[in-house]
C-alpha cells in the first residue's frame, strides 16, 4: 500500500474515531497489516482477519479462552457480517474494546451476550453461557443444578421487569447499580493487565521502535 | 529462690562470667515477684530486715548518690548508710559505681529509692550475685537447703539457741518460700506456653502425612519417623531420652529444602544434629530455636510449606474438624478448639501472643479519664465486664463458654464488647483475645435462618466458580443485608470469609473487587475483624494498597480502617508495611498526573485519600503507628488534607491529627504545619462530627503554650464559646469544654472568653452534665479563677455552690480539678465565706484521705488559700476532729507534690499559736526534719516555709538541730531557686536563735552564702539573711567573750 494511501486512511479513520489519537490509529493500522500479512493483500478482494486469525489474537494478547465468547467478539467486530475483521472494523471495535465509555461497553458486551441478536439474554442464552463456570462436583445428582440455580441468581439480581429475560435496559440498569455485571456472563474484555501490555507494545514511541 | 533462679531463670548462653538475664515474660515476672518481696519485706518483717548477710550484695548500679535522701550520708561519689552493724560497718555502702548491701532492709529501702529503674537494679543484682541465698545466709545454709527439708534447718537452728540464728533461720524460710513461690509462677507461666503431648505430636504428624507426597500442591514430599517402634505412652523417642521430654524425631522433607532431621520434645520442636550416615545413630543435640508446634517449625523452615499451607487452609480445617470430632473424649475440646488456629496461624502470629503476654504487666499503665472521656460514659459497664473477662481467664478457658441464651441478648455483649474494644484501644491487652462472645458456630440446624442457606450456596458458588460464576455470586452476596449479624456470621461460618480472602490473592481485578466490597461491610462486626486477622487478610489487604486501580486501593484502605480496630490488627498491619502504603495514598490528590490507563472501575483522588486517611484514623490509635506514620512523611500530608473542603474527607483526617496529637512530637509538628489555623476554621463548620475532632485536637494540642496564641490569634476562641451553647451532643461538648480548659492556661484567652461570656457559660454547665464535661468544665473555671475578675464573675453566677457539691465526687480527674477551682475561688475572702457556709473546707479536708496522690496534693493546696482567707480559721480547723493528725500524717507520704502542698498547708496551720501547739504535739517536727534531703526545689521551698513557722513554738527550735535538719537547710541555699532562698533564709533565721543551730549552720558553710544574700534586691531575703549573720555573729562574739573574762 502506497504512503499516500496510508496516510489518507489514518486520516479518515482518526476522524471517525475519538477515542485514539492519530499516531495511535497508525500504530494500529500498521499492527492491522502486520497481522493480515502480505498474502491477502494481494488478493485485493477482502482484506481482513478471518474468525480464526482474530480468535488467536483475542488468545494471545489478550488471553480468553472461551470459544463462544471469543466467537461472539469475531462477531462484535465484524460489523458487515463478512466473515472478515478489515482495516475500520478493527479501529473502531478496538476503540470500544480498549478505550470505550461505559455506555460504549455496555453495548458492545450486550451485543456479545445476546447471542441470537434477537435483543434480549435469555434464561438458555444464559444457560449457554455460563454452563462452564462451575466446576463439577460427581456427587451432585444433577450437573447442570448449580448452573440453573446460577441463572437464577443471575436473573434475580438483574431482570428487573421480571420478564425472565434481560433487555438492555434491564442490563443496563444493572449494570449501573453494580459495575461488575458489566461483563456478567464472560470476560469478553480485555483484562487491565493485557491492556496495559497491549498497548505499552502497540503504541511504542516511534523513536524507541527502531532499536527492535 | 535459689533453685527458681537456677532451673527456670532463662540465662542467655553467653559462657560464664558476663551472662546476663534475658528479657523474657518469664524473667521479667520473676523479677517483678522478687522485687515485690524485696520492698515489702521492711514492713512485713521489720525484724528479719535487719539481719545482716553474710556477704554483701554487691553490683554496680545506675544510681545517683544524690538519689539518696534521709537515713543517708550522701558525699560526691560516696553513700553510706546510717544503719551500721554491730562493727559499725554501714549496711549500705555505695562507691559509684559499686554498691554493696548487707541487709533486706536496705536492700528493700534501695528498690523504694530506684523508684522506675528498680527492675534494672534488681536485674543487675541477680545477674552479679548468681547464688544470692549463699551470700545472705552462708554457704553451709545453702547446701544444707538443697539435699534436706527445712525441718533439718529447725534442727540445726534450735541448737544454736541464740537470738540472732533465729532471725537467720526466719530469713532462710522467707526465702525458702519465696523460692516456692517464684517455681510456682514459672510453672504456671510454662505450662501456658507449652502444650505438646505424644497425642497431639502423633496427630501432626499423621495430618501432614495425609497431605504429603510427589507433586507441586502437597505441602511436603515425605515425612516418617526414624523408628517404627512405638512406646506404650505413645512416645517413639528411647528412654533415655524420653527422661528430657524428648517425643519422637521425624525426617521431614519439603519441597524446597533438604531433609530435616526434626526432634518433637515436649517443650517444642527443634532441629536435632541429624542422623548420622553408618550408625543410623541420631545426633540429639539441638541445632535451632525451639518452635511451638511442627507446622510453626516448617513454616519457618520452608517457604514452599508455608505457601502449599495457606492453599491447603480451608481442607486442612475442615480435615481437622471431621477427624477431631471422631474421638469422643469430649474433655480435650480445648485442645482441638486451640490446635487448629495453631496450625492456621503463622509463627510469627505466635510470637506477638507471646509479646502480648509480655505486655500485660504493662496493662494498667494509662487511663486519662479527660482524654480518653469516652471510657467514662459507661465506666462501670466496662468495669465489670473486664472483671468478667479476667475472672473467665482465671477459671480456665473450658468454663468460659456460657451459652447465647437468646440472639437479642447475645447481641447485646457484643455490642458492649466493641464498645469495650474501642475504649481499651491501646491500653487493652491480651484480654481482648478472650473477649470474643461465645461462637456459635455448629449449632443445631433448625434455627438458622435462610439468609444462612443462601449464603452457604453462594459460597459454595464462590469457591467452585470460575471468574464469571464468582463475579455473580459476590454480587448477589452484596445484596444481603450485609449490616445484619445473621448474615455477617453467616459467611464465616460457612467458610466464605477464607475464600474472600484468598480471592484478593488473584490476579481478577473484579474479583478483588468484589471481594471487598462484602469483607467492607461485614468487617463492621469484631468478631469477624478478628477472623480477617486471623485468617492472615490483612497482609493481602496491604498489599493491594500498591495496585494501580484507585477503586481497589480504595476498598482495600476502607476495609483495613474496619479491620484495625483492635490492637494486634494495628500493629499487624504497620508489621508489613501498612503505614508508609496508607501514607502513600494521601499523596494522590496532589499528583495530577494520570496514568494513561484509566479503567471503568476506578474512582477519583479524592476518594483514595479519604480512604486513606480513614484507615490511618483507625490506625493511629497505637502508640507505634502515630510513629510510624510520621516517620513516613504523613503530617504534612495530612496538614495539605486539611486545607480541602469536603467534609467527609476532613473527618477522618481531623481524627487522625486529634489520635496523633498526644504524642509530643505531633504536637511540635502540628504546630510547625500550621494545622491549628486550619481546625480553627474547621470548627466553624456545619458537621457536628467534624467540630467534635476539631475541639478535640485542639485540646491535645493546647498544652503547648504558642499553640494556645495561635488559637487565639486565628479566631478559635469565639466558635469554642459559642459552641458551649448547645449542649445536646454531650460528645462535643467535653471535646469543647476540653478545648477551652487547654486554651484558658494563657491568661489572654481568659481574657477574651471573658469577653464571649464564655465563663457565665461554663458555671451554667455545673449541673446535669456527664462526668466527662464537668472534668473539662471545672479545670476551665479553676484556670479563669486565677484572676480577680472571673472569680468575682463566678461568685456571682453562683458557682461556688454547685462546684462544693462536686467536691463529694469519686472521678479523681474532677477531683484534681474541683479543688483547683474551690483553691482558686478561696483566694476571695467573699468566695471563702460562701464555701465555709456550705461546709467546703471540710469536704477539702476529707479529700486528703483520698488514695489518689493528686487528689491529695490538690486538696492540700486548695487548703491553703481557705486557710488564709477564713475568718477565725484558727477555730475552724481545731474543729475537725482528728484533722490535724491527718495532715501532719500525710508528711509520710513519697510523693513530692503531696509533701509540697501539705508543707504549704502546715505553714498556714502553723500560723495559729494553738494548732502549731496540736501539731507540735502530733510530731511534725521529726517529720519535716526527715524531708530535709531533698532536692525538688518545690518541696524545698514550702518545706522551709513550714519550718520557719513551726520554730515559733516551744522548744521547737532546738528540735529541729536535733533532727539535722538545719545542715540540709544550709544546702538549699545553693539552689538557683530565689523562692526557695528566701524561704530558706527565713527558716534558718528563725534557727538561729538557738545556739546549736547556728554551729551547725557555721560549719556547713551558711555565712559564705548567706552574706552573698544580703545583698539581694529581694527585701525580705535581704532581712532574713541579715538577721541570721547577725545571730551567728553575735554567739560568735558571746563566746569570745566568755573564753576572755
Amino acid at each position: 500500500m502506497s504512503r499516500k494511501k496510508l496516510q489518507k486512511l489514518t486520516d479518515t479513520l482518526t476522524k471517525n474515531c475519538k477515542n485514539f489519537n492519530k499516531f495511535e490509529v497508525k500504530c494500529l493500522i500498521d499492527l492491522f497489516y502486520n497481522l493480515v500479512g502480505e498474502v491477502t493483500e494481494r488478493q485485493g478482494t477482502t482484506i481482513g482477519l478471518d474468525r480464526n486469525a482474530f480468535r488467536n489474537i483475542l488468545h494471545m494478547t489478550f488471553g480468553m479462552t472461551d470459544d463462544m465468547i471469543m466467537d461472539r467478539v469475531f462477531r462484535g467486530f465484524d460489523e458487515d457480517n463478512d466473515g472478515y475483521v478489515n482495516v475500520s472494523e478493527w479501529i473502531y471495535g478496538l476503540s470500544v474494546f480498549l478505550r470505550g465509555t461505559l455506555e460504549e461497553k455496555m453495548k458492545y458486551c450486550f451485543g456479545v451476550f445476546d447471542l441470537n441478536g434477537d435483543g434480549f439474554i435469555s434464561k438458555e442464552e444464559m444457560f449457554h453461557m455460563l454452563k462452564n463456570s462451575l466446576l463439577k462436583q460427581p456427587s451432585e445428582e444433577d450437573p447442570d443444578e448449580g448452573i440453573k440455580d446460577l441463572v437464577e441468581i443471575t436473573l434475580k439480581k438483574m431482570d428487573h421487569d421480571h420478564d425472565g429475560k434481560l433487555s438492555f435496559t434491564d442490563y443496563e440498569q444493572a449494570v449501573r447499580e453494580e459495575t461488575l455485571l458489566l461483563e456478567a456472563f464472560g470476560p469478553c474484555l480485555p483484562d487491565p493487565k493485557s491492556q496495559m501490555e497491549f498497548e505499552a507494545q502497540v503504541f511504542k514511541d516511534p523513536n524507541e521502535f527502531n532499536d527492535i | 529462690m535459689g533453685v527458681a533462679l537456677t532451673r527456670s531463670a532463662q540465662w542467655t548462653a553467653a559462657g560464664y562470667g558476663t551472662r546476663t538475664l534475658e528479657i523474657t515474660p518469664l524473667n521479667e515476672v520473676i523479677l517483678k515477684e522478687i522485687m515485690m518481696f524485696v520492698e515489702s519485706f521492711i514492713y512485713k518483717h521489720p525484724q528479719e530486715a535487719k539481719y545482716v548477710f553474710v556477704e554483701p550484695l554487691e553490683w554496680k548500679t545506675n544510681l545517683d548518690p544524690s538519689a539518696f535522701e534521709s537515713g543517708y550520708i550522701v558525699s560526691e561519689t560516696t553513700v553510706k548508710s546510717e544503719e551500721v552493724d554491730k562493727d559499725g560497718q554501714p549496711l549500705l555502702f555505695l562507691s559509684v559505681p559499686h554498691i554493696k548491701i548487707r541487709s533486706l532492709g536496705q536492700l528493700s529501702r534501695l528498690l523504694l529509692i530506684a523508684k522506675d529503674r528498680k527492675l534494672k537494679e534488681a536485674q543487675a543484682c541477680i545477674e552479679a550475685n548468681r547464688d544470692p541465698v549463699t551470700k545472705i545466709l552462708g554457704l553451709d545454709y545453702n547446701t544444707v537447703k538443697e539435699d534436706t527439708s527445712t525441718v533439718n534447718i529447725l534442727d540445726k537452728i534450735t541448737k544454736d539457741e541464740d537470738p540472732e540464728s533465729e532471725i537467720k533461720m526466719k530469713v532462710g524460710m522467707l526465702l525458702k518460700q519465696l523460692d516456692l513461690h517464684l517455681l510456682n509462677h514459672s510453672l504456671k507461666h510454662i505450662s501456658l506456653q507449652i502444650c505438646l503431648n505424644p497425642t497431639t505430636v502423633k496427630n501432626d504428624i499423621e495430618l501432614l502425612k495425609h497431605f504429603s507426597g510427589k507433586g507441586e500442591q502437597t505441602v511436603l514430599e515425605s515425612i516418617d519417623y526414624t523408628s517404627d517402634y512405638e512406646f506404650s505412652n505413645g512416645c517413639r523417642a528411647p528412654p533415655w531420652r524420653q527422661i528430657h521430654g524428648e517425643i519422637c524425631y521425624v525426617l521431614v522433607k519439603p519441597h524446597d529444602v533438604e531433609t530435616l532431621c526434626v526432634t518433637c520434645s515436649a517443650e517444642g520442636v527443634f532441629l536435632n544434629g541429624g542422623k548420622t550416615e553408618d550408625e543410623g545413630e541420631i545426633n540429639y543435640e539441638r541445632k535451632s530455636e525451639i518452635y511451638k508446634d511442627l507446622v510453626t517449625f516448617l513454616k519457618e523452615k520452608s517457604a514452599k510449606f508455608s505457601e502449599n499451607m495457606s492453599k491447603q487452609d480451608i481442607r486442612f480445617t475442615e480435615e481437622w474438624k471431621k477427624e477431631n470430632e471422631e474421638p469422643k473424649e469430649i474433655p480435650k475440646k480445648e485442645e482441638a478448639d486451640a490446635l487448629p488456629k495453631a496450625f492456621l496461624a503463622s509463627s510469627k502470629n505466635i510470637l506477638e501472643k507471646n509479646q502480648i503476654n509480655f505486655g500485660k504487666t504493662q496493662m494498667t499503665k494509662r487511663l486519662e479519664p479527660s482524654l480518653n472521656w469516652k471510657a467514662t460514659v459507661d465506666f462501670k459497664e466496662h468495669k465489670s465486664l473486664l472483671r468478667d473477662t479476667q475472672e473467665e481467664k482465671h477459671g480456665g478457658r473450658l468454663e468460659r463458654a456460657g451459652p447465647p441464651v437468646s440472639p437479642g441478648r447475645a447481641q447485646l455483649v457484643r455490642k458492649s464488647a466493641e464498645k469495650i474494644e474501642e475504649i481499651l484501644s491501646d491500653s487493652s491487652s491480651e484480654n481482648e483475645e478472650d473477649e470474643e462472645p461465645p461462637d456459635h458456630r455448629q449449632e443445631a440446624n433448625a434455627d438458622l435462618p435462610s439468609e444462612y442457606w443462601q449464603i452457604q450456596k453462594l459460597v459454595k458458588y464462590l469457591k467452585g466458580g470460575n471468574q464469571t460464576a464468582t463475579v455473580i455470586a459476590l454480587c448477589s452476596m452484596k445484596d444481603f443485608n450485609l449490616a445484619q449479624e445473621t448474615c455477617q456470621l453467616a459467611i464465616r461460618d460457612v467458610g466464605g470469609l477464607e475464600v474472600l480472602i484468598n480471592l484478593l490473592d488473584t490476579d481478577e481485578v473484579k474479583c478483588k473487587i468484589g471481594s471487598l466490597k462484602i469483607l467492607k461491610e461485614i468487617s463492621h462486626n469484631p468478631q469477624i475483624r478478628r477472623n480477617i486477622v486471623d485468617l492472615g487478610g490483612l497482609p493481602i489487604m496491604v498489599n493491594i494498597l500498591d495496585s494501580p486501580h484507585k477503586s481497589l486501593k480504595c476498598l482495600a484502605a476502607e476495609t483495613i480502617a474496619n479491620v484495625a480496630k483492635f490492637r494486634r490488627a494495628r500493629r499487624a498491619v504497620r508489621h508489613h508495611g501498612g503505614i508508609t502504603k496508607l501514607v502513600a495514598l494521601l499523596d494522590c490528590a496532589q499528583s495530577s498526573a494520570e496514568p494513561a490507563q484509566s479503567s471503568l472501575y476506578d474512582a477519583r483522588d479524592v476518594e483514595v485519600a479519604r480512604c486513606g486517611a480513614l484507615a490511618l484514623w483507625s490506625c493511629s490509635k497505637s502508640y507505634a503507628n502515630k510513629e510510624a506514620i510520621r516517620k513516613a512523611g504523613g503530617i504534612p500530608l495530612l496538614a495539605h488534607l486539611l486545607k480541602t473542603s469536603h467534609e467527609n474527607m476532613l473527618i477522618p483526617v481531623v481524627g487522625t491529627l486529634q489520635e496523633c496529637a498526644s504524642e509530643e512530637n505531633y504536637r511540635a509538628a502540628i504546630k510547625a504545619e500550621r494545622i491549628i489555623e486550619n481546625l480553627v476554621k474547621n470548627l466553624n463548620s456545619e458537621n457536628e462530627q467534624l467540630q467534635e475532632h476539631c475541639a478535640m485536637a485542639i485540646y491535645q494540642c493546647a498544652e503547648d503554650k504558642e499553640t494556645r496564641d495561635l488559637v487565639r490569634l486565628h479566631g478559635g476562641l469565639k466558635p469554642l464559646a459559642s459552641l458551649l451553647n448547645n449542649t445536646d451532643n454531650k460528645e462535643r461538648l467535653a471535646a469543647v469544654t476540653g478545648a477551652i480548659w487547654k486554651c484558658s492556661i494563657s491568661k489572654e484567652n481568659v481574657t477574651k472568653f471573658r469577653e464571649y461570656k464564655a465563663i457565665e457559660t461554663l458555671v451554667g454547665l455545673l449541673t446535669d452534665q456527664p462526668e466527662e464535661v464537668l472534668v473539662n468544665v471545672v479545670g476551665a473555671l479553676g484556670e479563669c479563677c486565677q484572676e480577680y475578675e472571673n472569680r468575682v464573675l463566678v461568685r456571682k453566677c453562683g458557682g461556688i455552690q454547685p462546684l462544693v457539691n462536686l467536691l463529694v465526687g469519686i472521678n479523681q480527674t474532677l477531683l484534681v480539678n474541683v479543688t483547683k477551682a474551690v483553691g482558686a475561688c478561696a483566694v476571695e475572702p467573699e468566695s471563702m465565706m460562701i464555701i465555709d457556709r456550705l461546709d467546703g473546707v471540710r469536704l477539702l479536708w476529707s479529700l486528703l484521705k483520698n488514695p489518689h496522690p493528686d487528689v491529695k496534693a490538690s486538696a492540700a493546696w486548695a487548703l491553703c488559700p481557705c486557710i488564709q482567707n477564713a475568718k477565725d480559721a484558727g477555730e475552724m480547723v481545731r474543729c475537725f476532729v482528728g484533722g490535724l493528725e491527718l495532715i501532719v500524717n500525710l508528711l509520710k507520704s513519697d510523693n513530692k507534690e503531696v509533701l509540697a502542698s501539705v508543707c504549704a498547708a502546715i505553714t498556714n496551720i502553723a500560723k495559729d499559736q494553738e494548732n502549731l501547739a496540736v501539731i507540735t504535739d502530733h510530731g511534725v517536727v521529726p517529720l519535716l526534719s526527715k524531708l530535709a534531703n531533698t532536692n525538688n526545689d518545690k518541696l524545698r521551698r514550702h518545706l522551709a516555709e513550714a519550718i520557719s513557722r513551726c520554730c515559733m513554738w516551744g522548744r521547737n527550735r532546738v528540735a529541729f538541730g536535733e533532727y539535722k535538719a538545719v545542715a540540709p537547710l544550709v544546702r538549699y541555699l545553693k539552689s538557683n531557686d530565689a523562692n526557695v532562698h528566701r524561704a530558706t533564709a527565713q527558716a534558718l533565721y528563725q534557727l538561729s536563735e538557738d545556739a546549736d543551730n547556728c554551729i551547725t549552720m557555721h560549719e556547713n558553710g551558711a555565712v559564705k552564702l548567706l552574706l552573698g544574700m544580703v545583698g539581694s534586691p529581694d527585701q525580705d531575703l535581704q532581712e532574713a539573711a541579715a538577721g541570721c549573720i547577725s545571730n551567728i555573729r553575735r554567739l560568735a562574739l558571746a563566746t569570745e567573750k566568755a573564753r576572755y573574762t
